[in-house]
């Protein structure tokens, strides 16, 4: 071995490899970040204006056809990824805060309080993740995107709390949290120090697949009308009209779909890239 | 009954904008929820001993037989693509396990990842757009009229919901027996009936299918009620009279008996399907019969 000094930097190399997963979920989602930011400052055409004949086939002046009142669909689209982004980042964010939060409080609770969250938390996940936020927009009086952004950062929180609780309690049981302890580390340091870099690259991971299914969700919602209203492209709402003219046009009815996939595929991807890339024992038998 | 505290007089449906004070108490008055929330929940619940669900806000009819009436359409549905799903899932779960060294395995997979990605209420337009439109062989929607009167004719309307669903249930389902096969052909147990003697698929088979089954059988109860519960989202592409639509349009008009109703109902076959899978589990793994006793 120590005749053989450029071994190890070759093994050091390929640790410092990207996994390919990982690379196929950021160029997927990376497309949309940057269309999504790009919408901030332009789009082909004015997102209400009505640039075109009605319910146009695709072309080169409009990549993805016209709907049924000559808006260019291409424009819709790309604000529908501004939307499915805000929507994803925004649930996830929300579902991250109170998840971890609980997660932790319930970890260090009192076994009958920490019995009972885990119990509600049982219950609350036996629910569908979008019949929780079918609920929580009828509480909200009425449909907007801020509202269906809180309902499914509140199922996710659940989702989180549950697996914050469970790695929570894992790493406790660990020799180095004792260590710290007897040494004299207060509870708050340890949790800062010790605890949330331990339980970080698994809650990630989860964060990604929550984005993915929370772009789903919030598509669903929409397609029901129960997610943001009209002057908000989303998705689900443009396939919802496209599927009242997909006798005429059905192209409508197929490109926004089309945009959600690969934004969820990409977050799936980067999720299994994240697995590979944060736990070493996966990453060396590739 | 927490639905209770949701924003929204539900009387404010029942009368025109505009209505004076008088008008709006009496209103209340007529649903009820001008009393107590304790005392509407005292209602509720024995209301439920008497199998009494209550009465809608809007429409004056019965919540339990509404609730029935649509059981008829989404019990079938849910059932139809579970089934479906059942079959094409676990064939094509062991085969992208065992051979997954193949180009077929391999491709089952990814196609299987692809399907976990796609919202179901696409795949129900994608399939209308398909069947409906271009081949016409199946309706894009509706229910007909007589219901079950007429066998055929519902067998007909509800081939493309069950369709869909069942499309997107057994991507996530392959996912779940892929995953089973693989540990089982991993396990000592299967060397050992191999290495005594036994073919492949005999070992598979005989040894395998039981281990395998356990943790694949609580994952089909989770799925079975999720079905249930996400017809919602497929009674709409298809504009199907089920418990979802009518959940939909409960929530729309704030008819909070129907959405008390459809709820109560929803958990209770969620339970009952979460208990007959422990139950079946338990038939196929005499190991977990006895755990309990020293456990709890």
């Amino acid at each position: 071995m120590t005749t053989e000094p450029l071994d190890v930097t070759a093994i050091r190399k390929s640790r410092r490899k990207l996994p390919p997963t990982l690379v196929a979920g950021l160029v997927l989602v990376g497309i949309h970040v940057i269309i999504a930011v790009l919408t901030l400052f332009w789009t082909p055409y004015g997102p209400t204006e009505m640039a075109g004949g009605r319910l146009e086939a695709p072309s080169l002046a409009h990549w993805a056809g016209t709907d049924r009142i000559g808006r260019d669909l291409f424009t819709q689209i790309m604000i529908g990824s501004r939307i499915a982004i805000m929507v994803g980042a925004g649930a996830v964010a929300i579902g991250a805060a109170i998840g971890v939060t609980l997660g932790v409080l319930a970890a260090f609770a009192t076994r009958t309080l920490d019995d009972a969250l885990a119990a509600t938390l049982d219950i609350l996940i036996a629910f569908p993740t979008l019949l929780l936020a079918m609920l929580v927009v009828a509480a909200s009086d009425g449909a907007s995107l801020g509202a269906a952004i809180l309902a499914l950062g509140i199922a996710i929180s659940a989702i989180v709390a549950r697996l914050t609780r469970i790695l929570v309690k894992r790493v406790l049981e660990m020799d180095y949290i004792t260590a710290a302890r007897t040494s004299g580390t207060s509870w708050p340091r340890i949790i800062i120090e010790h605890l949330l870099p331990n339980i970080w690259p698994t809650l990630l991971v989860n964060f990604a697949l929550q984005f993915g299914l929370a772009v789903i969700a919030e598509a669903s919602l929409s397609y029901l009308g129960l997610g943001a209203p009209p002057p908000n492209a989303s998705w689900g709402r443009l396939l919802q009209e496209a599927q009242g003219t997909v006798y005429t046009a059905p192209f409508g009815a197929v490109a926004p779909g089309i945009a959600l996939v690969i934004l969820v595929i990409g977050m799936n991807l980067l999720a299994d890239g994240l697995r590979d890339f944060g736990d070493p024992t996966r990453r060396r038998s590739r | 009954m927490l639905l209770r505290l949701l924003p929204g007089d539900p009387a404010s449906s029942l009368i025109a904008v505009g209505a004076d004070a008088e008008q709006i108490a009496a209103a209340r008055r007529q649903v009820g929820s001008d009393l107590p929330l304790f005392q509407q929940f005292i209602q509720f619940v024995s209301g439920l001993a008497r199998f009494d669900l209550g009465t809608s806000f809007i429409s004056r009819t019965s919540v339990a037989d509404e609730i029935f009436a649509r059981l008829t359409v989404t019990v079938p549905l849910t059932l139809m693509a579970f089934c479906l799903a059942v079959v094409i899932a676990v064939p094509l779960g062991i085969i992208a396990a065992v051979k997954s060294d193949k180009w077929y395995g391999a491709a089952i997979s990814t196609i299987s990842q692809l399907g976990i990605a796609i919202p179901v209420f696409w795949v129900g337009i994608l399939l209308v757009a398909m069947f409906a439109v271009n081949f016409r062989i199946f309706p894009s929607g509706g229910f007909p009229h007589g219901g079950w009167a007429n066998p055929g004719a519902v067998i007909h309307a509800l081939a493309l919901p069950t369709l869909t669903i069942a499309i997107v249930m057994s991507a996530s389902l392959l996912r779940y027996v892929r995953a089973a096969t693989l540990d089982v052909l991993g396990s000592d147990y299967l060397r050992t009936a191999r290495a005594m003697g036994s073919g492949f698929t005999e070992a598979l088979l005989r040894h395998g299918l039981r281990n395998g089954a356990v943790p694949v059988v609580s994952i089909l109860g989770i799925e079975l009620a999720t079905t249930f519960l996400g017809a919602v989202v497929v009674e709409r592409v298809f504009t199907l009279p089920g418990l979802g639509s009518m959940l939909l349009l409960a929530i729309e008009q704030r008819d909070y008996p129907n959405m008390q109703g459809v709820l109560f109902i929803s958990t209770l076959i969620v339970l009952l399907v979460g208990f007959a899978a422990d139950i079946i589990q338990r038939l196929i793994d005499p190991r977990l019969r006895g755990t309990r006793r020293g456990d709890a």
